[in-house]
């Protein structure tokens, strides 16, 4: 059946080169947005104008960085002639597109500006590490991996990282804004931090925001795992098994499940709740490099 | 994290009139005590956050479930760690105590939890909005609109809420109204669900069976247990379950890639052609693939691995068969690299083994140890090494076939015994050292690994499973919300709830604020 595929490892090369470029964008754009907000901390009026424009050119760049990106992933995949996530190196290049669109598109429905440095800091990393770290040529798909669940469930489980990766780093300003230690500080190097947070908004807006993003996150990851033991059933004789990534996967659920319940909870909600998250998104990217790279299990596909 | 919270405990007591003396400890009250804990929401989010920790040695150690060879290297090469963990049960994390009444006090705290909710949440749904708080002004949104009678008529806050899918109760000077019933409904379905899922993995596993069969093409194996290679019942499987069937391995192909250099030789497909055939049925024949099980009455059938079986002739001295037929060898890497044993208890002479490597296509390391270079076969080879001695078949114990207990006997050919291992090509003969006679490789045949399974319990699991995912939708993307609304001397009060936080409740009460107004 998939004795017709032919690779385009040219073509391939040529993507990385377009990620590459994409890659240079968002550095940019991390960089201008960087000086936006220690701008706006360190401006005495309320609003500065050139933090805004400034603001208004990163943000420009990551749009700018997203197609070129979209671009990058898609020549990957019609050079494998597949979906774009088979290995490591792929489900980074795909993860970090959807985080970046998803963040661009939430940014119509929310004005959530001010985590734009945080998002497009966390993409380069990814991105430069899938380059120098993970890459590998095009390759065929595995006959396990022959499957229209391959389409299904990595891409549900990649969209809901994006979701709880956007929670994340709201939690994380929220845990920022909270800290004991930044608000009593004296240190210079805190005091400029401390400034930045006073631009960002009020504890509670931050916890409604990372909250919706996390319930969307939890919906898509409980989807994950359903999709995940329908194809383990088919392919694997049983539909859940407590493979290494089987069990992480429910960690990860059984995590954010604590959260939600926590944000109903007088006493845990906010500072706790918060943490919650964290933990949460650390057992995502726990789950995606050392289980994929070090655990012994069914899910070996990092491709490395 | 589980001290509890001196503010909670001031609530319930306040309740009481009378100052309590001396703490209540009989028994009744102490298990309503903990009753209450137990069904508390903080209850069941230290026990969830308890069943991920308590989850994660399951990923650091080998299972019994997963990877049962994994635990038996664990035990050979750290024997005394290894009695130590598996007396705590961490080779059985899942299935341990700990973890199972974690999980069980988690379910036990869910049922004490839901069910009276079901009946509370019941009656909200039959009964009218509730009545508005004496102070609406305590709301978390709330407009009082001054003097307003001139301006704002009830009615059309009637109107706009009723299209918003309120439940309306209008009342003279005063309006009622909820929506969001959804939320709740949503919450229950989930949880209750998430007990159906429970209840039908563990009877489903209870129920089943699974079972492996390597099969060389030709060969038929028919599904009871004596026709398994191992076979592992649930705690309340039935052999009458087991429908009757038979299973032929007509034929077994791999494809390769030739064509891309990036991919060269990696297998892209492998295809078990079966014939199967149930009782007063006529055979038919079908095709396993790795993602695609047949489906029989009462069982699926896997394909889960595969390999080479090269076919052996072992002749005595005199030209005597003593042993024919194809021989499975155990796969050792990805490019086919396979060892197989030969027992041959029935030579005339002295009985012998063999312990021998199987190249499909041989290459040479820079060692000069041989390989194989590609999983198909290009020039096969086998080399064998020859053991001599008592194979201890006789002995009535149970032994492997897939190992040779070398340990007694003496190695006449390969190794430290001086003589060459024995090397074969395909279709060539050898003489065995010793006299023992000769050795031919006649041919290859390939093998299937197929795993046989039964668990009822699947597909409530997925209707259940399907239902939490339902109830998780609801729940979450759905407000639940109350509004009141009542004339007073000082003018027209407005006031909303919501039942989690809810950032845009000040909204809705601007929007009624504006669909009140009279036009002019």
């Amino acid at each position: 059946m998939n004795s017709t595929v032919v690779l385009n490892p040219e073509l391939a090369t040529l993507s990385r080169i377009v990620v590459l470029a994409a890659l240079t964008l968002y550095s940019i754009a991390f960089l201008i947005l960087t000086v936006a907000l220690t701008r706006r901390a360190g401006a005495k009026k309320a609003k500065d104008a050139l933090a805004n424009k400034l603001e208004l050119v990163g943000i420009s760049l990551m749009t700018l960085g997203v197609v070129v990106h979209g671009i990058g992933v898609l020549t990957r995949g019609i050079a494998a002639q597949r979906v774009p996530w088979a290995n490591m190196y792929e489900f980074s290049i795909t993860g970090s597109f959807v985080v970046t669109a998803i963040y661009l598109l939430a940014l119509i429905w929310r004005d959530i500006r001010f985590i734009a440095t945080f998002v497009s800091g966390f993409v380069v990393l990814i991105i430069g590490w899938a380059n120098t770290r993970f890459y590998v040529q095009v390759e065929s798909l595995m006959p396990a991996l022959q499957d229209y669940w391959l389409v299904i469930h990595v891409s549900v489980a990649i969209l809901a990282t994006a979701f709880f990766m956007i929670g994340a780093a709201l939690a994380a300003a929220l845990l920022m804004k909270e800290s004991k230690f930044i608000n009593n500080s004296k240190l210079k190097g805190v005091k400029i931090i401390r400034n930045v947070l006073n631009v960002f908004p009020k504890t509670e807006k931050l916890e409604k925001q990372s909250y919706q993003f996390n319930i969307i996150g939890f919906i898509l990851w409980t989807f994950t795992l359903i999709a995940g033991a329908i194809w383990a059933d088919k392919a694997w004789h049983r539909f859940w098994g407590w493979d290494t990534k089987e069990v992480w996967t429910f960690i990860i659920w059984t995590i954010y499940a604590a959260y939600l319940h926590a944000t109903a909870t007088r006493g845990w909600d906010g500072k706790r709740a918060a943490w919650l998250t964290m933990i949460g998104f650390t057992a995502i990217l726990f789950n995606f490099t050392i289980v994929n790279l070090y655990f012994k299990g069914l899910h070996v596909y990092s491709g490395l | 994290m589980s001290s509890p919270q001196p503010s909670e405990k001031y609530v319930v007591r306040k309740e009481y009139s009378e100052p309590i003396e001396a703490p209540d400890l009989s028994f009744k009250s102490w298990l309503r005590w903990i009753w209450r804990q137990l069904t508390s929401m903080r209850i069941a989010l230290i026990l969830l956050l308890l069943l991920a920790l308590a989850a994660i040695p399951g990923s650091l150690y080998p299972q019994r479930s997963a990877d049962p060879n994994g635990v038996i290297l664990y035990f050979k090469n750290n024997p005394g760690l290894a009695a130590w963990l598996d007396g705590l049960q961490l080779f059985d994390v899942y299935s341990s105590s700990w973890f199972s009444s974690i999980y069980l006090l988690l379910f036990i705290s869910l049922i004490g939890c839901v069910i009276p909710r079901v009946g509370v949440h019941y009656k909200a749904l039959i009964a009218p909005p509730p009545e508005p708080p004496t102070s609406l002004s305590r709301l978390p949104a709330y407009k009082l609109l001054a003097n307003s009678e001139k301006h704002y008529k009830l009615s059309k806050a009637e109107q706009y809420l009723k299209s918003k899918r309120f439940r309306v109760v209008a009342e003279k000077g005063s309006i009622r109204a909820e929506k969001g019933y959804i939320r709740e409904t949503g919450n229950l379905l989930f949880h209750t669900s998430l007990i159906g899922v429970l209840i039908s993995v563990g009877l489903g596993g209870a129920l089943s069976y699974s079972a492996q069969r390597v099969l060389v093409e030709g060969e038929t194996f028919v599904n009871n247990e004596a026709g398994f290679d191992s076979f592992t019942p649930g705690l309340l499987y039935d052999s009458k379950n087991l429908t009757p069937f038979s299973m032929t391995l007509d034929k077994f192909s791999t494809t390769y890639d030739y064509k891309n250099p990036n991919n060269y030789g990696r297998p892209l497909d492998f295809i078990a052609t079966v014939t199967s055939k149930l009782a007063h049925h006529n055979p038919t024949q079908a095709i396993i693939r790795v993602n695609e099980p047949l489906q029989l009455p009462n069982s699926k059938v896997y394909l889960t691995g595969n390999g080479y079986a090269p076919v052996i002739v072992l002749r005595d001295a005199d030209g005597t068969v003593s042993f024919s037929g194809p021989v499975v060898f155990l796969p050792q890497d990805s490019n086919l690299t396979s060892l197989g044993v030969i027992k041959n208890p029935d030579a005339k002479t002295k009985q012998y083994g063999i312990l021998a490597f199987f190249y499909p296509t041989p290459a040479k390391l820079k060692t000069g140890a041989l390989t194989s270079g590609h999983p198909d076969i290009h020039f096969p080879l086998l080399t064998m090494n020859v053991y001599v001695g008592n194979l201890g078949l006789d002995s009535g114990i149970a032994s492997n076939a897939f190992d040779l207990q070398t340990h007694g006997l003496k190695q006449v050919a390969g190794g430290k015994s001086k003589v060459k291992a024995i090397e074969l090509k395909g279709g060539q003969i050898a003489e065995l050292p010793n006299g023992l006679g000769t050795v031919e490789f006649k041919g290859i045949k390939r093998f299937a690994s197929l795993d046989i399974t039964y668990n009822p319990g699947e597909l409530y699991v997925l209707l259940f499973a399907i239902l939490t995912f339902l109830g998780l939708i609801m729940m979450l993307i759905t407000p639940r919300r109350r509004v009141w609304i009542r004339k007073t001397p000082e003018g027209i009060e407005v006031g909303a709830l919501a039942k989690t936080r809810d950032e845009s409740l000040p909204k809705l009460v601007k929007e009624i604020r504006k669909a009140m107004k009279k036009k002019d």
